[in-house]
């Protein structure tokens, strides 16, 4: 993974068929990148579902999250309405996986993202990085932790 | 390892004898199907162990998956002001394919609940708030999904089958 302490790289994705998120437009805010394996993963226990009922704890602390996978917006459309997320998924698609290879978290064997999270600070500095063992999904507990710190300095 | 946060407590619904050498607790949604298939187990182990558990159930709806989950959280939370939480969390457990407020309502009656009383609880704001506090100790304990399951404290995250389960839980004893 990237190491903490070092610039996240600058990109752009599409977030719905017809529209973009650049990451530096988001300065000034503290961004969570969650990268995932694939949408449509069972339901319980996904981490997806989690973050979405989690998000007015993030908030607190003036973080927006955001999901990666190497799925296609129209697939992130359907999947985002099907589980009525309230935060975006950007479709890492084409050339596929750029993203991912960019942040060090891309499994060459699968072709996919590997489970792994970002936590990024106003400034657009890299603050805390987790990469999750396989099939595990990381909770939210290290991704608030890493917040808090951040909000004590 | 994740960690319990807080400890239980007296805010807990607690089960069992207080002084047992296993402190099992379990963040459930009431219409997660994986919760309703850990229910049984639960109820077989607390059997098998008898008084080496304390058994302590937390709040961890997941609302936008499950559309019933909250209000069936409240209706176990509503029946404890009746001293008849664990009648509620069973029945509901019992019949988790019927979720909606006629059907809560329904087992209030069964269970004996004074019904007047229990609609007015399931409106009380102290009921939500309880379940939002069990909701974010989850998150900061590390709850991934339900059930989750926190064994003296820490968190388990291996096979919750009743075998595999039980026998790390007789370990430990």
């Amino acid at each position: 993974m990237l190491p903490i302490g070092t610039q996240a790289p600058d990109f752009s994705l599409h977030v719905t068929p017809d529209q973009k998120i650049k990451l530096s437009e988001l300065k000034g805010k503290k961004v969570i990148l969650a990268f995932y394996p694939a949408d449509w993963s069972p339901v319980c226990g996904d981490e997806l579902a989690l973050y979405n009922q989690t998000l007015k704890f993030f908030h607190k602390h003036h973080a927006e999250i955001i999901g990666i996978s190497v799925d296609s917006k129209w697939c992130h459309l359907a999947f985002s309405q099907d589980r009525k997320l309230h935060f975006p998924l950007l479709a890492d698609f084409e050339p596929k996986g750029a993203v991912s290879k960019l942040y060090d978290v891309y499994d060459e064997v699968e072709g996919e993202s590997k489970r792994a999270l970002y936590v990024i600070d106003e400034e657009g500095v890299i603050r805390w990085n987790y990469l999750s063992p396989m099939g595990m999904n990381p909770g939210a507990d290290g991704i608030l932790d890493a917040l808090e710190e951040m909000d004590k300095k | 390892m994740a960690k319990l946060k807080p400890a239980v407590n007296s805010n807990d619904h607690i089960q069992g004898n207080e002084d047992a050498p296993i402190e099992l607790v379990q963040y459930g949604d009431y219409q997660c199907p994986h919760c309703g298939r850990a229910y049984p187990i639960i109820k077989s182990i607390q059997k098998k162990l008898g008084n080496n558990v304390k058994f302590v159930f937390r709040n961890f709806p997941l609302s936008e998956i499950h559309p019933n989950a909250m209000h069936a959280a409240l209706a176990a939370e509503a029946a404890s002001a009746q001293n008849k939480f664990w009648e509620m969390h069973d029945i509901i457990y019992e019949n988790q394919q019927h979720l909606y407020d006629v059907d809560l309502v329904k087992y209030a009656v069964k269970i004996g609940l004074d019904p007047k009383q229990f609609k007015a609880d399931f409106e009380a704001p102290q009921y939500l708030e309880k379940i939002e506090i069990d909701f974010e100790s989850g998150v900061r304990s590390g709850v991934n999904g339900t059930p989750s399951f926190f064994i003296n404290g820490q968190k388990y995250d291996e096979d919750w089958d009743e075998a595999p389960f039980l026998a790390h839980l007789r370990s430990l004893i």
